[in-house]
């Protein structure tokens, strides 16, 4: 199988499950993925300069209108709902906030899923709400790829149990064996192609 | 044909008609940002699918009327990224005051807190008297809104926050009245400013300006309208002029990266070149 993106969201614990996500993708991963992290509207950019100095991959907040390229990852800039354009690249928006959210995970999730079909992932990680859940959803129902992160393993278990009591997700499992599937599956594309 | 296919082909048809029909184009906006107002509609409105928003768009002049309000974000602030007003009235406020009278366009300004802070900033730069502000949108009923100046009393306290922090040097309660659940802006603010309806798509340069505020509204076009839309707002600048974008919105993927020099990178301040 063949995935052109992974999309995460994740909300409340979420810088240290990215900080660990980071820390462990290897160079030359070569998905491109694209993040939506809860965060307060005034949050400046300098976390995603510490996440993107601690990892092998180009980190860096997503630019309206810029294509979606291999082996970088894109976090939605705060108070910006984050989409997919079918010409995949990033699109901005700044309509009403969606689960009190913006960025709001659904918001991504349902245009990756409309734009990527069967070739996304998506991951539901720790978070104090239930944005995700019907994005993750949509995401199946296309044909995706659905992951949640165990929520015994999850610093905020609500947003992954919203994700499992609303879709019958492909893998619950911790964070560090999202992170070892993500590898091996990245590495078994590049192997075939 | 696979259902995502049909459903392009039918967004296309409506926009098709909309557009034939009442004038607004929306074929160049952001596909994404349109099919998620689309698929928002048919779910509020209980229709089945977009072939059918059409036909309801061609019968019911009300329902074209709310898909278009659908289609234009009005969420708006008063100093909405408040470093961006701070940074105008240190390096921008100096320039206009060397200009005998001054002209500023707020293209797309939805229900005009925009405009009322600009308002507020050059009254406290003593510059408010000899200045017009053109304030235009495309959409009718947020325009309507702007022009009465009556908002709700709960946001007050989030703009007071983004006054001060934008460098307020009064009281942000001098500028409206409060009345229980809303507020109205003071008459004086109102006074220079002239609302209009304009759609940056279809309508053509109206007048010449030495500054320019285009924030938060190219974000939903594709590049190719950006560009057209850089055009517009190029063509209405003074030489010197001031071009502000949004704080995600530039110029790098237009033809006119060249023409401005940049005065705030952080904040997306330009200057048209001489
Ligand atoms: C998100 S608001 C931005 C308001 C304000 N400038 C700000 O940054 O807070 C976008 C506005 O652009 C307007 N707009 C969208 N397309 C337009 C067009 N073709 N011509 C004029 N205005 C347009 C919408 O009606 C809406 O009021």
């Amino acid at each position: 199988m063949t995935y052109s993106a992974i999309v995460i969201g994740v909300s409340s614990g979420g810088l240290n499950a990215l900080k660990l996500l980071f820390s462990m993708l290897p160079a030359g991963f070569s998905i491109p993925v694209i993040i939506v992290q809860h965060l307060s509207p005034r949050s400046d950019g300098r976390w995603i300069n510490l996440l993107n100095e601690n990892s092998k991959i180009h980190v860096k907040e997503a630019d309206e209108k810029e294509k979606i390229q291999s082996g970088t990852a894109y976090v939605a800039p705060p108070n910006y709902h984050l989409l997919i354009e079918k010409t995949r690249t990033l699109s901005l928006s700044i309509d009403e906030r969606v689960n009190y959210a913006r960025p709001s995970v659904d918001v991504l999730f349902e245009s990756a899923a409309e734009v990527y079909q069967n070739e996304l992932i998506g991951i539901v990680l720790t978070g104090s709400n239930s944005d995700g859940a019907e994005g993750l959803k949509r995401i199946k129902e296309n044909g995706g790829l659905t992951i949640v992160q165990d929520p015994a393993d999850a610093e905020s278990a609500y947003m992954p149990e919203s994700a499992i009591a609303t879709t019958k997700v492909d893998y619950i499992l911790t964070l560090e064996n999202i992170i070892a599937l993500l590898i091996a599956i990245d590495k078994q594309m590049r192997t075939v192609l | 044909m696979t259902p995502e296919v049909r459903q392009d082909l039918e967004i296309s048809n409506l926009l098709e008609t909309i557009y034939k029909k009442y004038g607004y184009d929306f074929r160049e906006y952001s596909a994404a940002h349109i099919s998620r107002r689309i698929k928002n509609r048919l779910i509020l409105s209980g229709i089945s699918s977009v072939a059918e928003m059409e036909r309801a768009v061609i019968q019911d002049k009300k329902f074209a009327y709310q898909v278009l309000q659908d289609f234009s974000i009005t969420v708006t602030e008063m100093f909405r990224d408040p470093g961006f007003y701070l940074s105008l009235r240190k390096n921008i406020i100096p320039l206009l005051r060397t200009y005998p009278f001054i002209k500023v366009w707020h293209a797309g300004c939805s229900s005009g807190e925009e405009a009322y802070s600009m308002a507020i900033i050059l009254h406290e730069e003593g510059l408010y008297e000899r200045t017009t502000i053109y304030a235009t949108d495309f959409n009718q009923q947020t325009l309507d809104k702007a022009r009465d100046g009556i908002f709700s009393n709960d946001l007050m306290k989030e703009y007071t926050a983004n006054y001060q922090l934008a460098g307020g040097k009064e009281s942000f309660s001098n500028y409206y009245t409060a009345h229980y659940d809303h507020v109205i802006m003071n008459q004086h603010l109102k006074k220079n400013i002239v609302w209009a309806n304009h759609n940056l798509v279809t309508d053509s340069v109206f007048a010449e300006v030495h500054l320019v505020l285009c924030r938060n509204v190219l974000i939903y076009f594709e590049r190719n309208l950006q560009n057209k839309v850089q055009k517009l707002l190029f063509d209405s600048l003074i030489n010197g002029g001031i071009l502000c974008l949004g704080s995600k919105e530039g110029l790098r993927f237009t033809d006119f990266f060249e023409a401005y020099w940049e005065l705030d990178k952080k904040h997306r301040i330009f200057k048209k070149k001489y």
